[in-house]
């Protein structure tokens, strides 16, 4: 009886059909391939209508950790460059919406677009001479910016110093804020999801791949990069924006490492290199973690053994498990 | 002259602090960035020894040097082993677990300025005017004496020499067999020993706080780099140059800027050397 087996792996029929043109001959292929997507656009605007109240200020914080997390994804599974600099693009953005809004006096619907545009461009010049660097060495020069950044505006006593900026304006009402951030989160992932799949995805993971056949093609690799980089640390920067908004602060802990380890960390247990696990994996975490806000610090703790049991026992994360179960089925069969 | 004193102290603290890291990293090219919690963790360590056990201050500090190096053992043994040569996951891990640990500390009430130890002698000594206390004059001989101890180490020394073959090459080792996961063992356990080490000497001249252990990664992080990530004579010399950039700042600028000035310098040599002053060029696993 001891016959050995083994687990086989096979397409769906309805997979190989929706890749092409058949996706609208029938209804089913079509539901095959909208379920998943309607399912998470419906679930996330339906968020704020069923949550208790307590909750709904949870959902912007998690959709702004969602914002870092898509831009760390996006950056490290596409172009091959790891960015432990979260702080530093919620920092970025956030001290620019709060400087326009407190000395200009302009209202958040302009502050934000001006904070996304102008902080990436400034995190993407910032970090361009650090561009031709490769894995280890670019993540540790984007873990210091933050913490060079808070230090500075410590030491030199500007932009409000240690108190931070306050008196931020604020949204007009919790509706425009939860359903303005959803919608964010929604659009930029699809348009990442887009993106990568065009041309210049292509180019970027040729980045990330094999640099040096990029080059042979005459690409410049810093150009691809750098846009890269503007599209992330924009995401990061309009996150920052929006986060000075709801708090109507802007302080140093704005650079504080939390904002660069959860997006990580989602990243790692939604499953990286999917763009909608990182999302998955914010909506987990932050939940989480606001569930143990009780217990103080050793909600760090937790989050922290979560992360290095999940890098550690299961790398490909959650996202990656189940669109491989949507997408095969598994039978056994003799060897 | 208070600059020239102030300087080698701080140089030789620095140079203590980083060793252990730049040991673990040049032997087995695993950033252990949990090296900042094994730090405060041995301080806490000696401190629960010496308070709750209540038993002689050296032997305590044995004990806690056998105990930390068991648990940074511990730490490659079961989890980073498992990511071993996966840099990106390396890092993460090993940075998750030092969080754990640091924040696990916090959690357990071991915060505030209640914890110190106790300095080995007391008292202080005039050296051209300057009052220094012999703790520091002390850190400043152990610290030399462990450079040359571990110089010893590896150049008269079977497990040394291995640990040093496997640094310049790790196949050539294995080749001549060398177990490549048992001396990477070795070395973050002797690693993590000195990282206890370190705690030992230089906590007495402050509180045992959380925080250091964040503020010490970077400092060895800095060190090593500046260096160059692997390179031993490098972590030495370059803990010499950021200690004293970090005393003429402190004294012609301001304190704040103690942390820039390391900060600054990593940023830097990375953008510029990503090898360190005085590591082996190896430009193409560094830049496009």
């Amino acid at each position: 009886m001891n016959e050995e087996r083994r687990k086989e792996r096979l397409d769906r029929g309805i997979k190989v059909r929706t890749e092409g043109i058949y996706a609208i001959s029938s209804w089913e292929e079509m539901g095959y391939l909208l379920l998943p997507r309607l399912a998470l656009i419906c679930g996330m605007l339906a968020l704020p209508l069923v949550l208790p109240i307590y909750w709904q200020r949870v959902i912007s914080s998690v959709c702004i950790y969602s914002l870092l997390a898509l831009g760390f994804d996006f950056l490290a599974h596409f172009l091959g460059l790891v960015s432990l600099g979260g702080a530093f693009f919620i920092g970025t953005g956030g001290y620019i919406a709060a400087i326009l809004n407190t000395s200009l006096g302009l209202p958040p619907v302009l502050t934000l677009p001006v904070a996304t545009i102008g902080g990436g461009a400034i995190c993407t010049l910032l970090l361009y001479p650090c561009l031709p660097l490769r894995g280890v060495y670019f993540a540790i020069v984007t873990l210091m910016y933050p913490l060079v950044l808070a230090r500075i505006i410590e030491a030199l006593d500007i932009m409000g110093g240690t108190e931070g900026i306050l008196g931020v304006a604020s949204f007009p009402n919790r509706w425009i804020e939860q359903y303005g951030i959803l919608v964010i989160v929604i659009v930029s992932l699809f348009g990442l999801r887009r993106l990568v799949n065009e041309d210049i995805g292509l180019v970027f993971r040729g980045v990330k791949d094999n640099d040096q056949a990029v080059k042979a093609s005459a690409l410049s690799i810093n150009f691809y990069k750098s846009i890269a980089v503007f599209i992330a640390s924009a995401l990061g920067c309009l996150a920052g924006a929006y986060l000075v908004h709801i708090y109507m602060w802007s302080g140093i802990s704005q650079f504080a490492l939390d904002f660069s380890i959860i997006p990580i960390a989602a990243t790692v247990i939604g499953g990286g290199g999917t763009l909608v696990g990182p999302i998955l994996g914010c909506f987990i975490l932050v939940p989480i973690s606001e569930l143990l806000r009780a217990f103080g610090t050793l909600r760090i703790v937790f989050y922290s053994l979560i992360l290095v049991a999940f890098i550690v026992f299961r790398s490909e994360g959650i996202m990656v498990y189940a669109q491989r179960k949507y997408h095969q089925f598994e039978r056994w069969v003799k060897v | 002259m208070d600059i020239l004193i102030y300087g080698i102290i701080n140089s030789i603290s620095l140079a203590l602090i980083a060793i252990g890291f730049a040991l673990v990293y040049g032997i087995s090219r695993l950033a252990n960035f949990a090296h900042g919690a094994l730090y405060v963790v041995n301080g806490f360590i000696v401190w629960s020894i010496l308070n709750i056990l209540q038993i002689n201050y050296i032997l305590s500090i044995i004990l806690s040097l056998i105990i930390i190096g068991i648990i940074g053992a511990a730490i490659y043994q079961f989890i980073l082993i498992r990511v071993r040569g996966m840099a990106i996951s390396e890092i993460i891990a090993s940075y998750a677990i030092g969080l754990a640990m640091l924040e696990g500390l916090r959690w357990g009430g071991f915060k505030g300025m209640t914890y110190t130890l106790p300095v080995f002698i007391e008292g202080s000594i005039e050296i051209s005017g300057i009052p220094v206390d012999f703790q520091r004059i002390l850190v400043v001989l152990i610290g030399v004496l462990v450079v040359f101890l571990l110089w010893i180490f590896t150049h008269y020394n079977r497990i040394g020499l291995a640990l040093r073959g496997m640094a310049q090459d790790e196949r050539a080792a294995m080749m001549l067999g060398i177990d490549s996961d048992r001396m990477a063992l070795v070395a973050m356990a002797l690693g993590s020993l000195l990282a206890g080490l370190a705690a030992v000497l230089l906590l007495p001249m402050g509180n045992i706080v959380v925080e250091a252990g964040y503020n010490k990664l970077i400092m060895a992080i800095a060190v090593c780099i500046v260096g160059g990530l692997g390179s031993w004579v490098g972590a030495v010399l370059a803990a010499f140059l950021i200690g004293f950039a970090q005393i003429i700042t402190v004294k012609y600028i301001a304190s704040h800027f103690h942390m820039v000035v390391a900060l600054l310098a990593i940023i830097i040599t990375l953008i510029f050397r990503p090898s360190g002053l005085f590591g082996r060029q190896k430009e193409l696993e560094e830049r496009v």
